[in-house]
């Protein structure tokens, strides 16, 4: 690598790799180090985003699409199956990515715009200067090189480790980890057109059951469940088995994906001196969904334009970047964020008896938009006695 | 002290993000502890396979 960069970028995952374009298209010099050998691998993610939030940053392309998809279908603890059809249009319906190819992909534009990329390559410390992140000691196949930079940005994930060595803390609490095994699976019979949630404090303890189609008789099937609820004999591993087991016998496995995703809320400060933190490292993951790949990609690419202009203004303080935290705050975005939040937290103490009534009374609503948030304001509106259960929710919307 | 079950460990790096002492390190498929572990077992609920436990000192 060179000595020294405009702008250095721990992380070569969606956030990471928005950053590194958007930046080197401005014309800054941009590195970027993957501590993995190869970009994408191993998955670590469903693979589901909205199509209207991937249309913003780029055409969808056959080459890392598995599937489209045009509806939802919850299923309740007590089995009960609704659908969420294709005429309710909005952000919800989208794709199922080949995140292997996706994540590949985007890192290929920041290279083609003129970013530097180094896989098998991490950061191993930052460089500090009188309280200022100046860059990062970087290990690239045993050799260690001091490379500084106007400004790092973190991007390193769910792990979070370059913005934790710099003094933020960003330990998720065990109950707002959600714990995860998703198996890819082939030879079952799905609606290959449908993603299909099961809810349940036996399926999914704090949690839910996703089976996203990756293709013909082929999905991701996969468990969340909360780290609280995670312990031996009750792991995310016992539950998807017992799942897999009465629902798709004949299936078989071909991939085991594991990870975890924060459900928490985002870090309190997302800037520090010379330092921008993005994507899951930042904890925007959506803590109802557990859905990430826009968020990085949204934070990422804001990242990158806000500290191109405090290099041209030649102020990386915290405070010259601050801007970049109070605009993804006040976006759709980080407003979503805060109102996922208390919204998981309300559907997560419910029992299966109260969860099976929502179900069934959103099955009755006469929807016009496919989102969390019309479905929710349609129940409030179309069953009055869900009122009271729904308070603590109701002021959020 | 934290055993690393090594055999089962699918190195996602869950335990990493959950760590209150950013004791955890993984690196490609090896995860190691590198810092001060307090053998608090946070790491070891969290984990999907169940890969890490607390064994006793003794």
């Amino acid at each position: 690598m060179k000595p020294e960069y405009d702008l250095l970028v721990i992380g070569g995952g969606p956030g990471g790799a928005l950053a590194a374009r958007t930046a080197a298209e401005k014309g800054l010099s941009v590195g970027l180090v993957e501590k993995r050998p190869a970009i994408g691998v191993p998955v670590r993610c469903a693979e589901g985003v909205g199509r209207d939030l991937l249309e913003e940053f780029m055409d969808p392309d056959p080459a890392w699409i598995s599937a489209e998809i045009d509806r939802a279908v919850l299923v309740a603890p007590d089995g009960f199956r609704m659908a969420l059809e294709p005429s309710m249009a909005g952000s919800e319906v989208g794709y199922v990515l080949d995140r292997k190819r996706f994540d590949r992909e985007l890192v290929m534009q920041a290279a083609a715009a003129g970013a530097e990329i180094q896989v098998k390559t991490r950061a191993v410390a930052p460089i500090m200067e009188n309280g200022t992140v100046a860059g990062a000691r970087i290990e690239q196949n045993g050799q260690i090189q001091d490379v500084r930079a106007k400004v790092v940005i973190a991007a390193d994930g769910v792990e979070s480790k370059f913005a934790r060595w710099c003094g933020v803390d960003t330990a998720v609490p065990l109950g707002d980890i959600e714990t995860c095994v998703q198996y890819l699976m082939t030879g079952i019979e799905i609606d290959d057109a449908a993603t299909v949630f099961h809810l349940g404090n036996e399926i999914a303890p704090e949690g839910y059951v996703w089976i996203f189609p990756k293709g013909p008789k082929t999905a991701n099937v996969g468990i969340g469940i909360s780290g609280r609820k995670s312990r031996d004999g009750s792991r995310p591993i016992d539950y998807l088995n017992r799942f897999v087991k009465s629902h798709f016998p004949e299936g078989r496995v071909v991939e085991w994906i594991m990870g975890g995703v924060s459900v928490c809320p985002p870090l309190e400060k997302t800037v520090a001196d010379g330092m921008v933190i993005v994507g899951d490292a930042a904890r925007v993951s959506d803590p109802l969904t557990g859905g990430g790949i826009y968020n990085a990609m949204y934070t990422g690419r804001l990242a990158a334009q806000v500290a191109a202009d405090a290099i041209a203004k030649g102020d990386v303080s915290a405070n010259a970047m601050m801007p970049y935290d109070t605009t993804w705050r006040a976006s759709k975005l980080g407003k979503s964020l805060d109102r996922n939040y208390r919204i998981k937290e309300y559907f997560i103490h419910l029992p299966d008896a109260k969860l099976n009534r929502l179900v069934h009374s959103i099955s009755r609503l006469d929807l016009t938009k496919f989102s969390t948030l019309e479905i929710i304001k349609e129940l409030i509106r179309h069953d009055p006695t869900l009122l009271l259960e729904l308070r603590a929710i109701r002021d959020l919307l | 002290m934290l055993v690393i079950r090594r055999d089962i460990c699918g190195y996602c790096g869950c335990c990493v993000s959950v760590c209150p002492q950013g004791a955890l390190e993984l690196i490609d498929a090896y995860l190691s502890v590198e810092g001060e572990c307090s053998s608090c077992g946070i790491c070891a609920r969290a984990c999907p396979l169940g890969a890490l436990e607390v064994a006793d000192e003794a």
